[in-house]
């Protein structure tokens, strides 16, 4: 993780969606798929907090190399302040920061699943896979055809393709949640990685831990720092055994977890204080990398 | 650094500070989750986050919400017990390279006494901060800092445990602060941490639901400085003599000196580290540069400045 000040190369609209590229090459040279940087804004507003982004591209090599692309919605002051950045400016940057998506030892074929700008984090991790020489399948879902992140570069960088929209615009009409299942099934997907609203990474982590199938989730939650100090952005995550839990960050031993570990209910249920800790939920997936503190 | 300016070492009554600008508790780790951004011996202190005797979860989330040039923050004092703290910490505070003081927190006079028996002989550790002030608790009268009386008890027991020196973080969300204040200072306690945050409260009127899982939270960040000013002000001039650390919406250099004129002897930077890891540092050196410019010698220099109007009245709930 490394602090340092990056110049905007560009900032262009990307269907419903902003794209800003920024010069960063220590950041670039470290990144990996599912990490993502903190965003200082500007001093004397009325707002303080860094922004988290997850990180679409990192250049390693070639005539782009050092550049580094996050990808946004306009949700608040923060992102309206970045959306109008411009070429030449320069953006105070963390980064990266967090765990990143395990790429599988035995298990070779992979459905990346991506909910609105959700997806953005999927193409690095799509091109990493291909590296490694896994079959990539990717779904993307929105509510729109205008929300549907970079449909042409997915069909470029996955074997297959699948789009939904909520609208019938592009794609099936309906969620990803719908045609998951058949999805799955025809693919014959061994892992799946998603990243999206945490309402829909709910849907999917649930069904693939019903199904026996790894399933890795990056997650959002409201954070602070995004150093791993100020504990706002945590996760209730169940312990090794299938019993215990505590409540761990997302931003260092996040944003990636195995989705399987996440309490679910406790953290999006309706009245996460009146349920009862699961009891032996047994874990899946490989591998158990979240370090669970007591609990 | 400059070697030939005035000095920002500071010395409150025996617990010495290389600079006046520590990072306040729950807003900078142990140090340990800084140390990749932060150079750690450049920082003037360090006080923890806030250590119960058992395990503590928390909060659910929503535990954060960003209000006007503040935040609110509903944690609920998560941390993994001081058993867990001292094994995991432990070795890094013992090797931090700045002064720490671990920040002491319970629900009962016993447990404050339990956590100061096992914090009390950490290496490295220079105090402890009774964290006697968090709002993120089940009951509101479990802040002892609410009531003179229980914050007398804690604080007793506290200093009657530990060979340290011990300093009570009071909140400003009472009648009467230099009341509170007297009481821990009668307690034993070496100094006062002013102030904790503020209990405040935002709601999303779109759904009708409190922003903060917990419905209220703790309200930090620039939001709060006059209050904190304020408090520092209030209580310096009544307990004359007593060492002050200044908390509450400080970012930059400006802001400590001001409650360094308003009072206190140090300062501690919460929320701004969350944006500038290297605040503390950056304040620091700008607060060099000030006495320099201000031909001062030192940072106590700067309690002597306060240039009040002669005719100036307390506030009307002191004089009754």
């Amino acid at each position: 993780m490394i602090r340092t000040r990056c110049e905007v190369l560009s900032n262009r609209r990307s269907g419903a969606y902003w794209s800003v590229t920024l010069v960063a090459p220590e950041i670039a040279e470290q990144a990996k798929p599912g990490q993502f940087v903190q965003i200082g804004v500007p001093e004397r507003r009325d707002f303080l907090l860094r922004r988290p982004f997850s990180i679409h591209q990192a250049s390693r090599r070639g005539g782009w190399a050092g550049i580094l692309e996050i990808v946004f919605d306009v949700v608040g002051p923060g992102t309206a302040w970045l959306a109008g950045i411009r070429p030449h400016d320069t953006l105070d940057v963390i980064g990266p920061i967090g765990r990143s998506f395990h790429v599988p030892r035995e298990l070779s074929k992979c459905l990346l699943v991506g909910g609105g700008y959700g997806a953005a984090p999927l193409y690095f991790l799509a091109e990493e896979l291909r590296s490694r020489n896994k079959v990539v399948h990717m779904v993307i879902g929105a509510r729109s055809h205008e929300r549907v992140f970079k449909p042409i570069e997915g069909k470029r960088l996955a074997d297959t393709l699948s789009i939904t929209t909520e609208d019938g615009t592009m794609g099936e009409r309906g969620m990803i949640t719908d045609v998951l299942p058949n999805l799955i099934e025809t693919t014959g997907s061994q892992v799946v990685y998603a990243c999206g609203p945490n309402r829909m990474l709910r849907a999917i982590a649930e069904y693939c831990r019903d199904q026996g199938l790894p399933c890795q989730v990056a997650v959002e939650e409201l954070m602070a720092c995004g150093l791993g100090v100020c504990w706002t952005c945590v996760v209730p995550v169940i312990g090794l055994d299938g019993r215990g839990w505590w409540n761990v960050r997302t931003c260092v031993e996040g944003p990636v977890f195995n989705g399987a570990r996440i309490w679910w209910e406790r953290w999006l249920g309706e009245h996460p204080e009146a349920i009862r800790p699961p009891d032996g939920l047994a874990a899946v997936g490989e591998p158990e990398r979240v370090e669970v503190w007591p609990g | 650094m400059s070697s030939a300016g005035p000095s920002l070492a500071v010395d409150l009554d025996g617990v010495v500070f290389p600079t006046p600008v520590l990072a306040a508790s729950g807003c900078f780790g142990s140090g340990r989750e800084m140390s990749e951004l932060v150079d750690l011996r450049r920082v003037g202190g360090i006080v923890t986050k806030s250590v119960t005797l058992g395990p503590t979860k928390g909060l659910a989330t929503p535990r954060m919400v960003e209000t006007e040039s503040g935040m609110l923050n509903a944690i609920g004092l998560q941390n993994p017990g001081v058993e867990e703290f001292l094994n995991k910490e432990g070795p890094f505070i013992s090797s931090a390279g700045t002064p720490v003081l671990i920040s002491v927190a319970g629900k009962s006079v016993e447990e404050y006494a339990q956590v100061t028996m096992r914090v009390r002989d950490v290496p490295g550790v220079v105090a402890l901060e009774a964290n006697i002030s968090c709002p993120n608790v089940e009951r509101r009268n479990q802040v002892f800092a609410c009531h003179p009386d229980q914050a007398y008890q804690v604080m007793a027991t506290m200093t009657r445990l530990s060979p340290l020196p011990v300093f009570a973080k009071l909140t400003a969300d009472v009648t009467d602060i230099v009341e509170v204040a007297e009481a821990c200072m009668r307690a034993g306690a070496h100094g006062l941490s002013l102030i904790n945050t503020l209990l405040g409260m935002a709601i999303d009127v779109e759904n009708f639901r409190p922003r903060l899982s917990a419905s209220t939270g703790g309200l930090s960040g620039p939001a709060i400085r006059p209050v904190a000013v304020r408090c520092v002000y209030q209580v310096a001039r009544a307990l004359p003599g007593v060492p002050i650390i200044g908390i509450g919406g400080i970012t930059e250099a400006a802001h400590a000196i001001e409650f360094l004129v308003a009072g206190a002897w140090a300062v501690q930077v919460g929320t701004a580290n969350f944006f500038n890891p290297e605040v503390t540092i950056q304040i620091a050196d700008a607060i060099g540069a000030f006495l320099r410019r201000k031909g001062l010698a030192s940072v106590a220099d700067l309690r002597e400045q306060l240039k009040t109007p002669d005719r100036v009245q307390e506030p009307a709930y002191r004089s009754g």
